[in-house]
């Protein structure tokens, strides 16, 4: 899950890792307030999105005045952003956050993230912070220092030496530093992070280190332990199919193409989009049930994909493994009486409880095309969809 | 022969008196499988159909001579469950749960650092060694005994590429699904080493998808390692780019990780990679008749 940089800044600060004064607003009255609240200027404006990448469309301006910083919101309040990362329609602006404009020369770079292979958290630095630390990277990976940290004796201070010292950072520095990456370190490991990032970690003249930007992201599936961080997820953020998805522990992913499918398994969901596009069609989105779906998710899985009007046609391609065929059998039908289904559906059904399953599609009134095997259901969602297309959708 | 789980594996359910640990416990059994013991805190003493219930691990073992464990106890705690089965010495632990919390199995990992358990998951589908053994959730009929090896980080496409098989008359020795979480007991390079040892195994087939490197791993293993052939599908080539994680992300996982790196990485090392998923069955077999005629030759 992503949260804000305002409520990252608000946990960094009770992690004792300096932010820059601030306030946030959702209006431009409050926008003015806030900035009159700092001060003195200049002031730097920010949009808070779900996306990386905003700087560079104009989400973040640093003004001189707080009647400046007004103007600035009433552009942007209410529009969407669309950054580089941010998928095609973009992601609103609801709220800013007003701080104070902290300009240095010295930009580092400090993230913590999971590594899968040595299986725990890694620390990564580097002196060369900013918008562009990744083009920095790959051209010289060397100037990105990591220390695996082991958790049962935690990070340690050799390691944070390490750090310092492999950035060539100021000798007076590396108190402050060490004392903010631990920090980073203690909240990734207390709230489930998946990500904890500071990037840019700025030096003022006093010496003292500001965290200018902040991102935290978390394991979806450490939040029941986390209701303070649960409720911090912003659901304007996300595609509304999306939302109504997780509601039922669904795994959908909006696409452009005209062919719904519902499958059961990342792995196979993902094999079957790339079979819909070798057999020339295009997959309206990814949808995966999962292991454990019940009979209520495979329904709630049908009305998603009713819902996307680009869907011209339905796959539906499970393998039962944990999910048994009779209770996808049943959603299915309950599904396509209840929504009054007239799209062709194309069903490939193998597995546990096969036989009941097929049984329980034959005896439905509904007309559904079965086929056998991924080649054979290939042609046949070809053949739908150009059908469909001949009918003139 | 088959690797790792035989006619001889003992098996203790985890979770036995839950609604999927007695449905699979049920299928397991009809499969063949020696369920020795079954364990569920607060249940030691009774018996689940014709099993024994402990409250512990360690009951269970003593008691029955359990060497296996399959794991369904729910996400918050089968990190616990595991490092239980692991304390109680037994040799191959399978979790089939899923959502385990990352820094769960981060402690897992830790725990099992000295440990000559084998981890198989979490959030797998399990293992089979067709005929003899399953301890895992994976629809039994499905497989047919053979001298295929079979390694995948997917579930169902696992059974996908067995059917596959199956239905052109090629058993498969074992098959093993490794688990799709961050952080995993054996990898694909763990299993492809006891594939490349078992004397009954022809060939492997190793089923990815985009993310991580651990296809990767096992072309570099394949290439300085092994002899037998390895037939690949990457999954994802089609997909869109994943979720971003921040810059941390793209910058420690270099340029891995997509699918197209991923086919680059294990053609290069001499795996036959196959795109289109309905041919996985046909170019085993193609694979597999080459070889016989290079024999013959």
């Amino acid at each position: 899950m992503k949260i804000h940089e305002y409520q990252a800044k608000a946990l960094f600060h009770l992690y004792g890792i300096p932010i820059p004064r601030g306030h946030i607003a959702n209006t431009p009255e409050d926008t003015l307030k806030a900035a009159q609240a700092i001060k003195k200027g200049p002031f730097v404006v920010k949009a808070q999105i779900h996306s990386g990448g905003r700087g560079k469309v104009g989400g973040i301006s640093i003004v001189e005045t707080p009647v400046e910083a007004e103007a600035f919101a009433s552009e942007i309040l209410g529009t969407r952003l669309i950054t580089e990362q941010s998928g095609g329609g973009g992601k609103p602006v609801h709220t800013l956050l007003i701080e104070e404009a902290l300009l240095s020369k010295t930009e580092i770079y400090v993230g913590i993230v999971i590594d899968r292979t040595k299986g725990c958290p890694v620390i990564l630095a580097s002196a060369q912070g900013g918008m562009e630390i990744e083009e920095a990277v790959r051209e010289h990976p060397e100037m990105v220092i990591t220390e695996m940290v082991n958790t049962a004796v935690g990070l340690r201070s050799f390691q944070l030496n390490r750090i310092c010292y492999g950035i060539h950072l100021d000798a007076k520095l590396i108190k402050r530093l060490s004392d903010i990456i631990l920090n980073l370190y203690r909240l990734f490991l207390d709230k489930d992070c998946s990500l904890a990032e500071i990037n840019p970690l700025v030096v003022k003249n006093d010496g003292e280190m500001v965290a200018l930007d902040a991102k935290l992201n978390f394991d979806d599936n450490a939040l029941y332990r986390h209701p303070d961080i649960a409720a911090l997820r912003d659901l304007s953020q996300e595609n509304p199919l999306e939302i109504e998805a997780s509601k039922y522990n669904l795994n959908y992913i909006k696409l452009q193409g005209s062919v719904g499918c519902m499958v059961n398994g990342a792995g196979l969901a993902m094999a079957t989009m790339d079979l819909i596009k070798l057999s020339g069609a295009e997959p309206a989105n990814f949808l995966d049930v999962g292991g454990g779906a019940t009979t209520e998710m495979v329904r709630e899985g049908f009305k998603l994909l009713l819902s996307d009007e680009d869907v011209k046609v339905i796959f539906i391609n499970i393998f039962g493994g944990i999910l048994r065929c009779d209770t996808l059998a049943q959603g299915v039908v309950e599904a396509a009486h209840e929504l009054h289904v007239t799209l062709p559906i194309v069903i490939r059904l193998e597995g546990t409880n096969v036989g009941e399953g097929r049984k329980i599609l034959a005896e439905s009134d509904l007309k559904f095309t079965v086929a056998s095997g991924l080649g054979d259901a290939a042609t046949k969602v070809a053949a739908a969809v150009n059908a469909s297309k001949s009918r003139g959708f | 022969m088959s690797i790792l789980i035989d006619e001889n594996t003992k098996v203790v359910v985890q979770g036995i008196t839950g609604g999927e640990g007695a449905f699979h416990t049920a299928q397991m059994k009809e499969y063949g499988t020696k369920i020795v013991a079954g364990v569920t805190p607060g249940k030691g003493g009774l018996r689940h159909g014709d099993v024994p219930v402990f409250n512990t691990v360690r009951d269970a073992v003593e008691n029955t001579g359990a060497n296996a464990s399959a794991i369904f106890v729910p996400p918050p705690f089968a990190a616990d469950a595991i490092m239980e089965a692991v304390d109680a010495g037994l040799e191959i632990v399978v979790c089939l749960t899923e959502g385990i919390p990352t820094l769960d199995m981060i402690s897992v990992k830790q725990f099992m650092k000295d440990s000559s358990s084998k981890l198989i998951g979490p959030n797998t589908p399990g293992i089979i060694s067709p005929g003899k053994c399953k301890i895992g959730v994976m629809a039994g009929y499905i497989h047919t005994p053979g001298r295929v090896g079979v390694i995948s980080r997917s579930g169902t496409l696992t059974y996908e590429v067995v059917d596959q098989l199956t239905k052109l008359s090629i058993g498969q020795s074992s098959c093993v699904g490794i688990g799709g979480d961050p952080i995993i007991g054996m990898t694909f390079v763990d299993i492809l080493g006891y594939f490349e040892k078992d004397r009954n195994t022809d060939i492997v087939v190793i089923i990815g998808e985009i993310g991580g490197h651990a296809e990767e791993d096992a072309a570099e293993f394949f290439r300085k390692n092994m002899s037998k052939p390895v037939v690949a599908f990457i999954a994802g080539i089609t997909a869109p780019p994943g979720r971003r994680m921040g810059h941390a992300g793209a910058i420690i996982t270099g340029g891995k990780g997509g699918a197209r790196e991923k086919i680059d990485a294990l053609e290069k090392a001499g795996i036959t990679v196959v795109k289109n998923p309905s041919e996985i069955g046909e170019t085993v077999a193609r694979v597999l008749a080459v070889r016989k005629s290079t024999y013959r030759l």
